[in-house]
C-alpha cells in the first residue's frame, strides 16, 4: 500500500502541489537532501506529462500519484487515464514524435519542432536522466511512470 | 513561489530578470514575454536565470522557443546560471550545446558584443 496517495485534477496550477508532497513524503522516507531536488523535478515532469495527456483525452479524469517508502527505496508512481479517452491508435497523442518505446529509457525527439511547446519526450528524457530506476508500462487505462531512489531508512 | 519577470536594456541587450519557479504553469508568461520583447524588435536577448528556484523541460521549451524566434531575426538568447540544480535539466538534454551559458550578465554581454 501507497504510503501517500493522492489525485488531482489535470491542471498546470496543481503539478507544483504534486511536486510538494512528493518531496516532503521523499524527505521523511529518508531520501537523501542532495536527491531531494531530482525527486522533484521529474516527479514534475511526469505530472505535467501526464496533465497535458488528459488536458487532450480526458480533462475530468484526475491524474493519481502514488508513493510509498519502503525496503529501502521511495518509489512514486504517476499514473494517467489519457489512453482511455482514445478510440484508436490513429490521434496524433497516440503516438506522439520522439516518444519513446515503453521500457525504453532514451526518447530520441529533443529536437524542437514547435515555437511554443517543448519537444516531445523531453519530460521522459528529464525523468531518465534523474530518477534512479524508472519503468514505462503502458495499462488499459494509460502510461504509468514508476521511478525510485534509494533511501536511508530500512523500513 | 511563483515566478517573477522583469526586463531592461543594458547596452543595447535585453537583459530577462526570471525569479522564481518556471514549470508547466508559469512558463506561458515567460513564453508571452519573450515574444513580445522579439515583436518589439529586441532580437538579442540575455535571460538571468540566477533566481530561477526550478525549471522543467516546460521552461526549456520556451527558452528553446525563444531561441528560434531571435535567430530567425538573426539574434541571440544566453543564458545566465550559475546554479548546479538548473545546469543539470540543461546538461541532461544537451542543450548546453544549444545555449550559452555564463556566469553573470555582465560576462554574457561581453561575450555578445565581443562576437559581433
Amino acid at each position: 500500500m501507497a504510503t501517500v496517495e493522492m489525485s488531482f485534477t489535470p491542471l498546470p496550477v496543481h503539478v507544483r502541489t504534486a511536486r510538494l508532497v512528493a518531496t516532503a513524503v521523499a524527505r521523511r522516507s529518508g531520501v537523501e537532501e542532495a536527491l531531494l531536488d531530482e525527486v522533484r523535478l521529474a516527479v514534475g515532469e511526469a505530472c505535467s506529462r501526464a496533465v497535458e495527456a488528459h488536458q487532450a483525452q480526458c480533462p475530468d479524469e484526475p491524474v493519481r500519484v502514488e508513493l510509498t517508502g519502503a525496503n529501502g527505496r521511495f518509489e512514486v508512481v504517476v499514473t494517467d487515464a489519457a489512453e482511455a479517452g482514445q478510440d484508436d491508435g490513429t490521434s496524433p497523442s497516440a503516438q506522439p514524435a520522439g516518444w519513446p518505446v515503453p521500457g525504453t529509457a532514451a526518447p530520441n525527439g529533443t529536437s524542437p519542432a514547435d515555437h511554443s511547446l517543448p519537444p516531445e519526450g523531453l519530460g521522459l528524457a528529464v525523468i531518465a536522466g534523474l530518477a534512479d530506476d524508472v519503468q514505462f508500462a503502458r495499462t488499459p487505462a494509460g502510461l504509468s511512470i514508476k521511478m525510485s531512489w534509494p533511501t536511508t531508512a530500512t523500513g | 513561489m511563483d515566478l517573477k519577470l522583469d526586463h531592461h536594456t543594458r547596452d543595447g541587450i535585453e537583459v530577462v530578470d526570471v525569479e522564481g519557479e518556471i514549470d508547466v504553469y508559469t512558463a506561458p508568461r515567460l513564453r508571452e514575454l519573450l515574444i513580445e520583447l522579439v515583436n518589439n524588435g529586441h532580437y538579442q536577448l540575455v535571460v538571468n536565470m540566477e533566481k530561477v528556484e526550478f525549471l522543467d523541460s516546460t521552461g526549456l521549451g520556451v527558452l528553446v522557443g525563444g531561441l528560434k524566434r531571435v535567430r530567425a531575426h538573426d539574434g541571440s538568447l544566453d543564458l545566465v546560471c550559475t546554479q548546479e540544480r538548473i545546469l543539470k535539466i540543461f546538461r541532461i538534454t544537451g542543450l548546453t550545446k544549444v545555449f550559452g551559458i555564463h556566469d553573470t550578465v555582465d560576462e554574457a554581454i561581453t561575450a555578445r558584443k565581443s562576437e559581433k
